[in-house]
């Protein structure tokens, strides 16, 4: 399937930013299946007959009922049916690919980017902080590294869609998603260790007693969670917490 | 505090809660980009980025997997940057009120995602006929009217939030016992346990990451000292 028909580029362009908004009516029923045919819309009206078209009404109907997938990855859910609708492949393979490749592109992206690419950029930022970079210079440096990789994930998602149609495989066998995420996670933990410390560094401010008991409690809370070695939740804690320290300096 | 004075957090909260799942996804809902831009709104973005890198902290356990229910950190980060940022430097009790503000909006701005997609799908229910028949304007009138209905969701929550905390923080702020010194430690230590403890979640499965860590540590110690 390497030799893809043409798509204009303002297509494709059309199709981009439509997947920036493919999550806008997500709901707990069809999920984002409306925002997988509004971002393919463009390429439909294509079809012969164009938008008033019998082949583009179905395929409008057939693409904006249930599917999921992670929003940066559902792109190359949306080039692969694209193409294969544009080619007339049959509506038994569009449906049996829709319904197989929802947990694929939902796991792969969850473990690349929600547990991979954000978490390390959040850390690179925290680096920048505690290195002494004022507010607009750590809202950059968390922007432009996060979005370098967002976007370029996205773009490529949607080309390789369209290149590949249904096949998909070799796109999700690809090194970026099959050693991407060990990678990421070892530079996540190398920075994490140097982010932290620099961070606490510099809200506490010039004071070795209390750095060394910020410090103290961050390694033990987090040793002690590698021993209990449960998921931390850790937002409900922080919650509890600061609502007792609340209490406890309000309280006459 | 006027609502007029409130618009402009709110308008904020509304566009950085639409990030968080609807447009674009960018991250500019992250506590740190959030709450430093709600501090640079109120006039202290470096009181506003103080607060964003503990809520961040925070916010690196709870990712926003698949389906899942999670806390919305756009309005919440506004909403806790604006208190911080509009506070006394020097006085305790700031930080942890601004915190803690952040924390119960980002919570009930969560419980808000839940019910707009419980929305969205009565929506797409009642449009399905005309979905069926391949109707493209039906497509993206749905697509439109999440995208707005979110915009409003995170703008009332952030207008809400700062309704309620603000005249709460500035009753509080004169209660407050204690000083900040050691606020701003026992906030450091609480948030950086729980950045490191859901970092070691993400990566402790994976070879080599203990080491890494604590040759990681290692580098931050002697920056610091």
């Amino acid at each position: 399937m390497s030799n893809a028909p043409r798509l204009p580029v303002h297509t494709r362009l059309a199709m981009l930013a439509r997947l920036l908004v493919v999550q806008s009516s997500w709901n707990y029923e069809t999920m984002m299946g409306n925002g997988i045919a509004f971002a393919m819309e463009p390429a439909l009206r294509r079809l012969p007959g164009g938008p008033n078209g019998e082949q583009y009404r179905a395929a409008v109907g057939r693409e904006s009922r249930y599917f999921n997938a992670h929003p940066y990855l559902a792109g190359l859910a949306v080039g692969a049916l694209a193409r294969a609708e544009l080619e007339g492949d049959t509506v038994s393979r569009i449906e049996r690919f829709r319904a197989a490749c929802c947990g694929p592109l939902g796991s792969v992206g969850d473990t690349l980017v929600w547990a991979g690419w954000l978490p390390l950029c959040s850390l690179v930022a925290l680096i920048a902080f505690g290195a002494g970079v004022g507010p607009l210079g750590v809202v950059v440096v968390f922007l432009a590294t996060y979005n370098v990789g967002h976007i370029a994930l996205r773009a490529w998602v949607l080309e390789a869609g369209w290149r590949h149609g249904l096949k998909i495989a070799p796109t999700l066998g690809h090194p970026v998603f099959r050693q991407g995420p060990a990678f990421i996670a070892r530079a996540t933990a190398a920075i994490a260790g140097v982010a932290i410390p620099l961070a606490v560094a510099r809200i506490v401010g010039a004071h070795p007693a209390a750095l060394a008991a910020a410090l103290a409690v961050a390694l033990a809370w987090t040793f002690g969670t590698a021993l209990i070695a449960k998921r931390a939740d850790g937002w409900r804690a922080a919650l509890i917490g600061v609502a007792a320290y609340t209490l406890f300096s309000i309280v006459p | 505090m006027t609502p007029m004075d409130l618009l402009p957090f709110a308008l904020l909260g509304g566009v950085l809660g639409l990030d968080v799942v609807s447009f674009p996804q960018a991250m500019v809902s992250r506590p740190l980009v959030a709450a430093t831009l709600a501090g640079a709104l109120a006039g202290d973005a470096e009181r506003g980025l103080v607060l964003g890198v503990v809520l961040e902290m925070v916010a690196l356990g709870t990712l926003p997997f698949g389906a899942s229910r999670y806390p919305e950190w756009g309005s919440a980060s506004v909403v806790g940057g604006a208190l911080y940022a509009t506070g006394t430097h020097g006085m305790s009790g700031q930080l942890a009120f601004g915190m803690l503000a952040a924390l119960i909006t980002a919570w009930a701005s969560g419980e808000s995602m839940d019910w707009l997609r419980k929305l969205n799908a009565r929506w797409a229910r009642a449009a399905r006929p005309l979905l069926e028949q391949g109707d493209g304007h039906s497509v993206a009138a749905l697509q439109m009217r999440g995208l707005t209905a979110d915009l409003a969701r995170g703008s009332v929550v952030t207008l809400v939030a700062l309704a309620v905390l603000w005249p709460a923080f500035t009753v509080l702020s004169a209660r407050w016992s204690g000083d900040a010194d050691t606020e701003r430690t026992l906030l450091a230590g609480l948030t950086s346990a729980l950045g490191g403890a859901t970092i070691w979640m993400l990566v402790r499965g994976t070879t080599g990451s203990r080491l890494l860590i604590l040759a990681g540590t290692a580098v931050g110690m002697v920056l610091i000292l």
